[in-house]
């Protein structure tokens, strides 16, 4: 089982539309996949029409006193299950705190789901917390979108010398340009040169697109509902970059 | 990822789609409706099993299903969960696997993991082929989520033989709602034309070509009164049935246990004409028993190879000196003299002998006719197992450390015979009671028969050493590492005499002695 945890301290930049895109391409590529909503606001849990809401709330989770895979749903889509978002959540950090261990807990929550699934996806609430670093412990790649200024560059590299300070495990990150806007001189040129000159870019750059907007009124990956279009190929050139980077052998016959 | 399922059948009118799922909607209060998941898939299913149907016996269910983008092994379990799922790759251009084929014919894998040990070394043929034309929907909740998905499987049957199968229609719940597809399947339930289905898709598509699974049932009844030539007849009818059952297989040389099961039945028909041939029409018995012989003896050779080449791996591993590669040309060199057996026997099968005794031996028993004058079955069998019984104890109790191996053989015999007696008869007693009074024989049977095989083997072994150095056909290496494998045999056979003074004393005391007593007197009465 390979963890992705879609991170990025800013809010907006694209996490969810990715966990959602990476999660519907790999439960179409034929991986069991699930894909763990952490975010309080729940937007991929509207995404797939999952009612924001775990019994016990996080806390339940957190403590373990109801098991995590009573709160999994299945989406629409083949081999693809969410655990839904909560509002409770808002609370994970004051949970975790609590907690032994509370770095280490995600990862240990995850432990058990292992001979289920080959591949989670954690979307992460915008933040830097004891839950993003609870995720980031537990995760195996970092996949961290960015827009193309000159200071999120900067948060990358804070990030990867942060988890570069792990002792054990340590996730490999692998950064993309998300939400390029063609019109703007500066956005192409730092997504064109970037990606060429270091080693955990991502060659795929997702282009800020109404389509990509229009996954809240389909209520689904754009991936899914547009599989042509620009947007969900360069989600299909991330996810292919991001399964190599994991180390994902092919998904096993049941 | 979806869980728990239920299946229903549409009757008649009912599987005119959408009808149920019209009622489906009214009876759930307007909280479902449905959408259409995909086009309907066409489906081409096989489903395999072994010739005595080991897999259904054991509440598998292994299928090939091919559709336009490929070829899949499924196998299922007693309640229609998947265990494993294999795809497979083409064979002789077509998509699949080339059947029958044996256990190890198939893809390496989880699944081939979980039929092996079933399977044996049996081989995995077509018990049932069907075309399924499968429409499934999407049940959606007031937030338009799947919550269910409906399947309705149209299947046109085309082997064991041409037929419709009713539609069925499966309810599989989305993770997390179960509930929901709950009270789907519920009403589901109360619509009209609609009722539960128990049966898996092969049990249907068999009940819908008038088939049954599990094979012939071979077993007869007997009663204690029934008159011994008439119960005679039936039981060697019965074998009759076993014989050429397994003809086709052993031709076709589809897998060794064809042959195994032939000469058992042969070798129950011959002990059945020794101990009830009396009971048979005047003459019938004594001209029928060469014939018989004929048969068994056709059948020996390629058997005693069989045996070689199914423990031909475990021998291996007892070289302690050579390789086993060494060993590679003698297994080659079993292989051209079982070719050569096989051929042989197959054409004894084919003869016009072999199909005249048959088909006249069926004509006499059928024609064999109840004789008021002749003691009951139950009488002759209880005197006949008394006699073979007693036979058999009075043989054992003259072997000392000093008997020569025939002598064990000739108990092995007497032994076999007594088994046979008491099998002949089974279904005249208790089967609790019987195993008890096997018990203690079976034990005794495997000892002498591991002493036998071994003390045959190591004959063989020395006539296939002479004969591979006489036509120059084994290098020394080989030669050598076939005596680690005569040593091996002779270990094999000192252990086997070693147990066995301990199994006789076991089947001669005074517990298991009564037990088999004590079954015919039930059964005599």
């Amino acid at each position: 089982m390979k963890i992705f945890a879609t991170y990025n301290i800013k809010g907006g930049v694209g996490k969810t539309a990715t966990a959602v895109n990476l999660g519907y391409l790999a439960a179409r590529d034929g991986f069991r996949v699930l894909l763990w909503d952490l975010d309080p606001q729940g937007a991929a849990s509207f995404l797939f029409r999952v009612k924001p809401r775990v019994k016990g709330g996080g806390k339940a989770l957190i403590q373990g006193s109801r098991p995590i895979d009573g709160a999994i749903k299945g989406t629409d889509f083949e081999n693809l299950d969410l655990l839904p978002a909560d509002f409770t959540y808002r609370n994970l950090d004051l949970l975790l705190d609590a907690a032994k261990q509370p770095a280490r807990k995600l990862a240990s929550l995850l432990r058990p789901l292992k001979a289920d699934y080959d591949a989670v996806f954690l979307d992460c609430p915008p933040s830097i917390s004891l839950l993003s670093e609870s995720v980031l412990h537990a995760a195996d790649l970092l996949l961290v979108p960015l827009i193309p200024t000159t200071l999120s560059v900067r948060t990358l590299d804070q990030l990867t010398e942060f988890v570069g300070g792990f002792n054990g495990h340590r996730p490999e990150v692998l950064a993309f340009f998300s939400m390029i806007d063609r019109r703007k001189r500066l956005h192409t040129q730092i997504a064109r040169e970037l990606p060429a000159q270091r080693s955990d870019f991502a060659s795929a750059a997702i282009p800020a697109l109404s389509l990509i907007e229009q996954m809240s009124v389909q209520r689904a990956p754009v991936t899914a509902f547009a599989p042509r279009s620009a947007a969900a190929l360069q989600y299909v050139t991330l996810w292919q970059e991001a399964r190599e980077r994991a180390g994902l052998a092919d998904p096993a016959a049941d | 990822m979806r869980t728990g399922s239920s299946d229903f059948v549409l009757e008649g009118d009912a599987g005119a789609s959408p009808g149920p799922l019209d009622d489906l909607a009214r009876g759930t209060g307007g909280v479902a409706s449905w959408a259409d998941d995909g086009p309907a898939r066409r489906i081409r299913r096989t489903w395999l099993d072994t010739f005595d149907w080991r897999l259904y016996r054991a509440g598998l269910s292994l299928e090939q299903q091919t559709n336009g983008s490929g070829s899949d092994l499924v196998l299922t379990g007693r309640d229609g969960e998947r265990l494993a799922v294999q795809p497979v790759p083409p064979a002789n251009g077509r998509p699949g696997v080339s059947w029958p084929t044996l256990v190890s014919g198939l893809p390496a894998g989880p699944l081939r993991e979980l039929v092996e040990p079933v399977a044996g070394i049996r081989a995995l043929a077509p018990v049932a082929r069907a075309e399924s034309r499968v429409r499934q929907q999407r049940v959606l909740n007031a937030d338009a989520k799947t919550v269910a998905r409906l399947a309705v499987d149209r299947m046109s049957v085309t082997y064991p033989a041409r037929a419709t199968a009713e539609p069925r229609l499966s309810v599989s719940a989305v993770r997390g709602y179960q509930a929901q597809a709950d009270k789907i399947s519920r009403a589901l339930a109360a619509s009209p034309g609609v009722r539960r289905g128990s049966a898996t898709a092969l049990e249907a598509a068999l009940a819908a070509a008038s088939c049954e699974p599990g094979g012939r049932a071979s077993r007869i009844q007997l009663t204690a009164g029934m008159p011994v030539g008439k119960a005679s007849a039936a039981i060697l009818l019965a074998l009759l049935d076993a014989i050429e059952d397994n003809v086709r297989g052993t031709i076709a040389d589809v897998d060794t246990e064809f042959l195994h099961d032939l000469r058992v039945a042969v070798r129950r028909t011959r002990s059945g004409l020794k101990l009830a041939g009396k009971a048979l029409p005047d003459g019938m018995a004594a001209s029928y028993r060469p014939e018989f012989r004929w048969l068994g003896d056709l059948t020996t050779p390629t058997r005693d190879l069989d045996v070689y080449l199914l423990g031909f791996d475990d021998m291996a591993g007892w070289l302690v000196a050579a390789a086993p590669d060494e060993l590679l040309p003698f297994r080659d060199y079993l292989e051209r003299e079982r070719a050569a057996a096989h051929g042989a026997l197959a054409r004894g099968l084919r003869s016009a002998r072999f199909r005249r005794l048959t088909s006249q031996w069926r004509a006499a028993l059928t024609g064999v006719r109840a004789d008021r004058r002749r003691p009951t079955v139950g009488q002759l069998a209880a005197r006949r197992i008394g006699v073979a019984q007693q036979r058999a104890l009075t043989a054992g109790l003259r072997i000392t450390p000093a008997s020569p191996a025939e002598d064990l053989h000739s108990l092995r015999k007497l032994c076999k015979e007594l088994r046979y007696v008491v099998e002949m008869f089974a279904s005249l007693y208790d089967p609790a009671q019987l195993w008890q009074a096997v018990r203690e024989l079976k034990a005794l049977q495997d000892c002498l028969g591991a002493f036998q095989d071994a003390e045959v083997q190591l004959e063989e072994i020395r006539a296939f050493a002479d004969r591979m150095l006489t036509e120059r056909s084994a290098p020394a290496a080989t030669l050598l590492a076939m005596g680690e494998i005569a040593a091996g045999l002779a270990r094999r056979q000192q252990r086997a005499r070693t147990e066995f003074d301990g199994r006789f004393a076991a089947f001669a005391g005074p517990v298991s002695q009564a037990r088999l007593a004590a079954l015919t007197e039930a059964g005599s009465a």
